[in-house]
């Protein structure tokens, strides 16, 4: 009998929280994807350094999948907490008949365990089939062989999934009995009768909480963006930040649902407008009974606004930089000198040049090789004028010019007094900018030359100046380093093979040499190591990203349905009294509208403080320019899920409020 | 007297062929401007089916519906709620206010939702609330009010849109003696002093001897109609019993 109870009661309510149900599904999907990875990558015929990303990546995942559980085990049981009190009259009638609380309890513990393994079973359903399509795009990405592909199941992530799932709906079972054991009949009778108590607060105590927020959170802004070196520094103030900006974003949806009704309020043409008053009123009163929520879900937002925008941009900006400054495929050096001893020791000798290396050790590298240009360069003291160290390489205009010509670069021209600045990574372009914008002049060798441009351009001499570390380079005329001693032989190659298999057995033939002091950078290497950080990031980001947004979505969403029933009585009463279809339309519209903006407007505010952050933290992948593409990906993203759930629950609720009639 | 509502032989039923219900079985009667009408009847008379195919909540099988000289059984979707909004007002027995709004708002809305001046709202406002006696809780909500009070707003959210018809469903069903004799106390005032049109469905033979005229229905019929005159309130209570006795055989359905 209980038994039935609680399948009928599942059957009634799948409509109405079909969206609930739906989360749930997406949510074990999701979790079983990011699990079973490692189990999808074992068929891969990929390298053991791409195996090794591919760990890393995984036990990242599993660190997060922790995370994602706690976030997703707060949305059941929010989720829960709806669906008792929507029964609450229910429960009543069960009582006054003379249920005992155990046996509504266990009504309740049945409903748990049958949408439990419900959502579990279809879950990992979708996830299983949606993780073939991981394997496609993890293979992808690695460029490995899917002449083996095989339809994979991952029993270890079936069963983290099902142990996940399965403790947080225990507990939503605990918490379930709690709530039934601590509820008094004359409530549950009572919760059915329309007795909405409007709270209204003070205005001017919401105004001087606002103003104090307000100030909280610019407080906030400035201690993440004075500057990366202070955090570094002073890496409580991070954590200081983030208090103060959630308690500050917890006072403003505090005081705003006060204040929004006021305000509103005094603009009479506005207020007294078609249904204005009563839309103005449901949200005033649906945001204030859900300040906390609303807190949680904007700062749930603002991470995955920050996270997707941020790990897109990344993988974007890794993807770019190979096309820009990896154009030929290998680059092989030989240093002169020891990075720890001073420069004064250093002896230049054609011993040690890198052709000469090879022939010593009995290679003959260069048959290998389509084409290739060598070029010296050299490190001369005191560059810069401030106090900051760096690494620069000096390198004379012909030799960047042939090195040029063969990564397809344009080439420079010079005047006797002039020199250029090459940089890519961000911290240093910022850095040399100022020194050229000042006109900085450089003393070498008893010269003194002036910059050509203002700005450094963007480029590099060599692979290994290329993703991410990005080191500083000067063009200075020939004339000027004549007489100086090199620091650096370095030759860059392109292979003699046209397929990307050739040029791999050639790299690793060129790899298995045993030579010594050969440095040798390439770029399936930098491709390989970029593919590996940049597809961490996207994980990492999505799966974040995805389950914040659709739990932050499912509240709003169930919060607003969870409603329905007081709403049809309301909609009822405006359509006896003559309002239209439309009318009814646009209000139901606009309320659910703004009660899905107010999080997403302040979380978009929190971002670009955010986005300005995390930019400092990667900017030595990430430029400023690249992170348009990162931002719209986000958006794209956010318009598609949580703009998504905004419109379902728009006609779920429209379905709900619709006439009888 | 300009004739108000005309309703020309209207039948509704319900259910198929086999159970056929006719809760409205060939009515028709007038009303005119400024009367206060009451229409009685037991449970299942028929005479909330007869104010819900007025008021356009249902839809009449067959017959017609005049409201003013309009056929209102033709009308469809959006031409229904314009006729709603602007040609009728509405009191419940279970107030219907919005939970969520003021008192103020409650009946504000009535005239907003006519896209009325926001200018002269706060004097229309006013004014029917001083009619009503409802100044005092205007800034209240319906949860802080009384029944009579919540019906009384109601009643102002009804006629502050000067409809040409005001419906009453068993208005002061849900109140206490005190609260429904003094709530029928300002229909009348507005009937006498408004000239407000009113329809009100009643099984109380105390509510309904505050109406101009009542009418009795059974099993979806007419059964007797009958005129206040010049009579005293408490000779026509006294003939309306005198015709509910009649009409139900046993005295159930009197207070």
């Amino acid at each position: 009998m209980l038994f039935k109870i609680s399948f009928k009661n599942i059957k009634k309510s799948v409509k109405d929280y079909a969206i609930y149900f739906f989360t749930l599904i997406v949510g074990v999907a999701i979790f079983y994807v990011f699990n079973s990875i490692e189990k999808q990558t074992v068929m891969l015929n990929i390298t053991s350094d791409q195996r090794e990303i591919i760990k890393i990546i995984v036990d990242m995942l599993s660190y997060v999948s922790v995370f994602v559980s706690f976030i997703l085990g707060f949305l059941i049981i929010y989720a829960s907490r709806f669906l008792i009190k929507r029964r609450n009259k229910e429960f009543g009638i069960y009582l006054l008949l003379g249920m005992g609380k155990r046996k509504i309890s266990t009504i309740l513990f049945i409903e748990t365990l049958l949408i439990g393994l419900i959502s579990l079973a279809v879950g990992l359903g979708v996830g299983v089939f949606a993780s073939q399509f991981m394997s496609i795009f993890i293979a992808n990405t690695f460029e490995a062989d899917m002449s083996s592909f095989a339809f994979v199941f991952s029993s270890d992530a079936c069963i983290k999934t099902i142990m996940y799932f399965g403790i947080m709906y225990l507990i939503v079972m605990v918490f379930n009995i709690f709530i039934i054991g601590k509820c008094k009949l004359i409530d549950l009778m009572q919760a059915g009768r329309k007795s909405e108590r409007i709270r209204m607060k003070n205005p001017i105590v919401c105004i001087i909480v606002f103003i104090i927020a307000v100030f909280m959170l610019l407080r906030a802004y400035y201690m993440v963006t004075d500057g990366i070196g202070k955090i570094i520094r002073n890496p409580d103030n991070l954590l200081v930040a983030i208090i103060l900006g959630a308690v500050a974003t917890f006072l403003i949806f505090w005081s705003v649902s006060g204040l929004l009704l006021k305000m509103a309020m005094a603009v009479k043409k506005v207020y007294y407008n078609g249904l204005n008053s009563f839309m103005i009123r449901q949200i005033s009163s649906k945001v204030n009974t859900t300040v906390f929520s609303m807190t949680i879900i904007c700062l749930m937002l603002f991470i995955t606004i920050c996270v997707l925008s941020v790990s897109t941009s990344i993988k974007k900006s890794l993807e770019d930089r190979i096309e820009k400054y990896c154009k030929a495929d290998i680059e092989i050096s030989s240093g002169f000198y020891d990075y720890d001893e001073t420069l004064d020791d250093l002896k230049f000798n054609g011993e040690n040049n890198v052709f000469h290396l090879y022939e010593q050790a009995g290679y003959d590298v260069k048959s290998y090789f389509d084409e290739y240009v060598e070029y010296y360069t050299y490190n001369v003291y005191s560059l810069s004028d401030d106090n900051e160290e760096d690494i620069a390489e000096v390198i004379t205009l012909s030799d960047y010019n042939k090195a040029a010509g063969l990564m397809g670069n344009s080439p420079i021209e010079l005047k006797e007094d002039e020199y250029v600045i090459l940089a890519t990574n961000g911290v240093h372009v910022s850095r040399y900018n100022k020194l050229l914008s000042k006109n900085h002049v450089l003393e070498i060798n008893h010269y003194s030359l002036t910059p050509k441009y203002d700005k450094c351009v963007d480029g590099v001499i060599a692979l290994s100046d290329g993703p991410g570390v990005g080191i500083t380079a000067y063009i200075v005329p020939d004339i000027i380093l004549k007489g100086c001693e090199p620091t650096r032989d370095t030759v860059i190659a392109n292979y003699a093979a046209k397929t990307k298999k050739e040029k791999r057995e050639i790299e690793d033939k060129i790899r298995d040499m045993d030579v010594e002091y050969g440095y040798m950078t390439s770029k399936i290497e930098a491709y390989d190591a970029n593919v590996g950080i940049g597809t961490m990031f996207i994980f990492l980001g999505s799966y974040l990203g995805v389950v914040f947004l659709i739990s932050g979505a499912a509240i709003l969403a169930l919060k607003e349905l969870s409603e329905s029933t007081d709403n049809i009585e309301r909609y009822a009463v405006l359509r006896k009294i003559g309002a239209d279809e439309a009318m009814i339309h646009h209000s139901l519209f606009g309320q659910i509208g703004i009660f899905f903006a107010l999080p997403l407007v302040l979380a978009v505010i929190h971002s670009i403080v955010g986005i300005k952050f995390s930019m400092m933290v990667v900017s030595m992948f990430v430029r400023k320019e690249e992170l348009i593409s990162g931002i719209l990906a986000t958006s794209g993203i956010i318009v598609a899920i949580y703009g998504g759930y905004f419109l379902l629950t728009y006609l779920c609720s429209k379905q709900i409020i619709k006439s009888r009639v | 007297m300009k004739n108000i509502l005309k309703i020309d032989r209207i039948e509704k039923y319900y259910g198929n062929k086999s159970s056929l219900t006719k809760a409205i079985d060939n009515i028709s009667f007038d009303v005119n401007e400024g009367e206060f009408v009451s229409i009685m009847g037991a449970s299942g008379s028929g005479k909330t089916t007869l104010l819900n195919c007025i008021s356009t909540i249902d839809k009449v099988t067959s017959g017609n519906i005049y409201v003013d000289g309009q056929d209102i059984t033709k009308l469809r979707g959006n031409a229904l709620n314009k006729f709603r909004r602007e040609k009728l007002g509405f009191i419940f027995q279970d107030f219907n206010l919005l939970d969520t709004l003021t008192a103020y708002e409650n009946i504000a809305l009535a005239l907003s939702i006519q896209n009325y001046p926001v200018k002269k709202l706060d004097e229309e406002v006013r004014k029917v609330a001083k009619e009503l006696d409802i100044e005092d809780v205007l800034n209240k909500y319906p949860y802080q009010m009384s029944g009579g009070q919540k019906q009384r707003v109601a009643s102002a959210r009804a006629v502050i849109t000067n409809p040409t018809l005001v419906l009453a469903d068993e208005p002061t069903g849900a109140l206490d003696s005190k609260s429904a004799k003094m709530l029928l106390e300002k229909f009348q005032f507005l009937n006498r002093e408004i000239l407000a049109t009113i329809l009100m469905v009643t099984h109380d033979s105390f509510t309904a001897s505050y109406s101009s005229r009542v009418i009795f229905i059974k099993d979806g019929k007419i059964f007797n109609e009958i005129f206040r005159g010049t009579d005293s309130r408490k000779v026509f209570f006294n003939k309306i019993i005198d015709v509910v006795t009649l009409l139900g055989g046993d005295g159930s359905d009197v207070i």
